[in-house]
């Protein structure tokens, strides 16, 4: 069985820029995915990051992509496996995996999960007909494989994810119809939003979406909207004709392999859903399991770039390839983090990570 | 199929660059797509938005999440079963058909 100092498993931005730290300290690391290529949602990233120069702000996240890419295949001591999904995480350390159909095993001291998240469905009549698509979805098929999701697209949710996929749509040449919010406010970054109504698109706050209707596929959509109490207020419905309505209703994080290694699961609504209880260098209760990035908590690209290098860092000083070179980094990735998580945006997440990081839950010290 | 679908020629950030043209089958019928798209991707070009039914009310399906988790795009290709087929790549001659329910393996499997 081949033996690693670290495995990281997923490379998208957290598992990219773990495998890239722990690389740099000089682990032997195996970074696998199970996509026929690295990058994982960044390859359809077509916007400019926010944050400051250190988290690449004012780059767009396929050209981060490949950056990353780059920089692992420059490092003999990283291998790459790729079409290759995580089946097992057990105590003894081994990782059994489905690697290009084939059944293999490996041996790795520390594993660091970034498996991401997927995305949240909503509940509605009509909502498994085709031409309902998550909003990740539908940037795959125009931004990766250039074909347009459809004539008149709807939007459900005013977040981050919401308006940026609503811009591109427009900048595929698609009609978005208008973007429904169910809360009283806009939930993204209002440079965001100011951009789509520029372009004439609405955004319709305490609104949603009631019913999708179609013989085989989605023709049109009933929407409404909701009171105080977030009741549908009566009379307020009316029919629009849509071909796609497009979910960007949240995330939430991909733990299944965390559950199977017996982490301790915590449910945080705050960072999405169910996620492994993390001390401060972002390792579970399973001492040789780190996570990093979306599988930790919804958050940004940015954050979980620097995640994932928290992570491969500190998994790296347990395997005692710490140097003055390593604990620089290790301080560097936490004040970024903790400045991408400031003021009243990161309210959410600081109290959410509070959450996940505490031990009362658990009888933990 | 109801709504207008195209593939993208003019956008302001992103060149396609498509692989060469492709023909394959879907449901008997011969379409075209390109080299390195998944079948979804070309399905969804050639205007195939439904992929397979529900396995209990026989509703139709299309794909949600494109990244292969969530089981909504599972199709017969070249006689198997429960292909995700938003993740799998398109190749030359494949033969796509729509999945009813839950498919069946057969009884050499």
């Amino acid at each position: 069985m081949h033996r690693y100092d670290i495995c990281v498993i997923g490379g998208g931005p957290a598992g990219l820029s773990a495998a890239k730290a722990a690389g740099n300290a000089g682990a032997k690391v195996l970074l696998i995915d199970e996509n026929d290529r690295l990058g994982g949602q960044l390859i359809k990233q077509t916007h400019m990051f926010f944050g400051s120069e250190k988290q690449q702000a004012g780059t767009r996240g396929i050209d981060i992509s490949s950056q990353l890419v780059d920089a692992i295949g420059r490092m003999p001591n990283v291998e790459v496996y790729l079409e290759c999904a995580a089946l097992g995480l057990y105590d003894d350390k081994v990782l059994t995996m489905l690697h290009k159909k084939r059944y293999e095993k490996i041996v790795a001291t520390k594993f660091i999960v970034a498996t991401g998240a997927s995305e949240r469905m909503l509940a509605f009549v009509g909502n498994d007909l085709p031409g309902v698509y998550g909003a990740g979805a539908v940037q795959t098929l125009m931004n990766v494989y250039g074909v347009s999701p459809g004539a008149r697209v709807l939007m459900i949710g005013a977040g981050n994810i919401g308006l940026i996929v609503s811009y591109q749509l427009l900048q595929a040449g698609v009609n978005v119809v208008a973007i429904l919010e169910a809360s009283p406010h806009i939930g993204g970054y209002l440079v965001h939003a100011a951009k789509v109504r520029r372009a004439g698109v609405p955004i319709l706050t305490s609104h949603t979406i009631k019913e999708a209707y179609g013989a085989r596929a989605v023709e049109g959509a009933t929407i409404c909207e909701l009171d105080e109490k977030w009741q549908v207020r009566p009379g307020s419905e009316r029919k629009i004709a849509v071909d796609v309505v497009c979910l960007a209703v949240g995330l939430s994080p991909l733990t299944d392999l965390l559950w199977q290694a017996d982490c301790r699961m915590i449910h945080v609504t705050e960072l999405g859903g169910h996620v492994a209880w993390r001390d401060a260098n972002l390792c579970t209760s399973q001492g040789h399991i780190y996570i990093a990035g979306d599988v930790a908590g919804v958050e940004e690209a940015s954050s979980a770039m620097v995640e994932g290098e928290l992570a491969g860092l500190a998994a790296a000083k347990e395997l005692g390839l710490a140097t003055p070179a390593l604990e620089l980094g290790l301080s560097e990735a936490r004040e970024q983090l903790r400045a991408l998580r400031s003021g009243p945006v990161g309210d959410k997440i600081r109290t959410g990570l509070a959450l996940a990081q505490s031990g009362e839950v658990f009888g933990i010290a | 199929m109801g709504g207008k679908v195209v593939r993208i020629k003019e956008h302001p950030i992103l060149k396609f660059d498509r692989g060469k043209e492709l023909a394959f089958f879907f449901d008997g019928r011969e379409l075209l797509g390109h080299e390195g798209e998944t079948i979804a991707a070309a399905l969804h070009a050639a205007g195939v938005r439904e992929l397979s039914t529900s396995a209990v009310l026989h509703r139709p399906r299309g794909f949600f999440c494109a990244i292969g988790t969530c089981s909504s795009c599972l199709m017969v290709v070249n006689g198997v079963p429960n292909v995700r087929v938003c993740v799998e790549r398109l190749a030359a001659g494949m033969i796509v058909e729509t999945q009813q329910g839950r498919g069946d393996l057969g009884a050499s499997v």
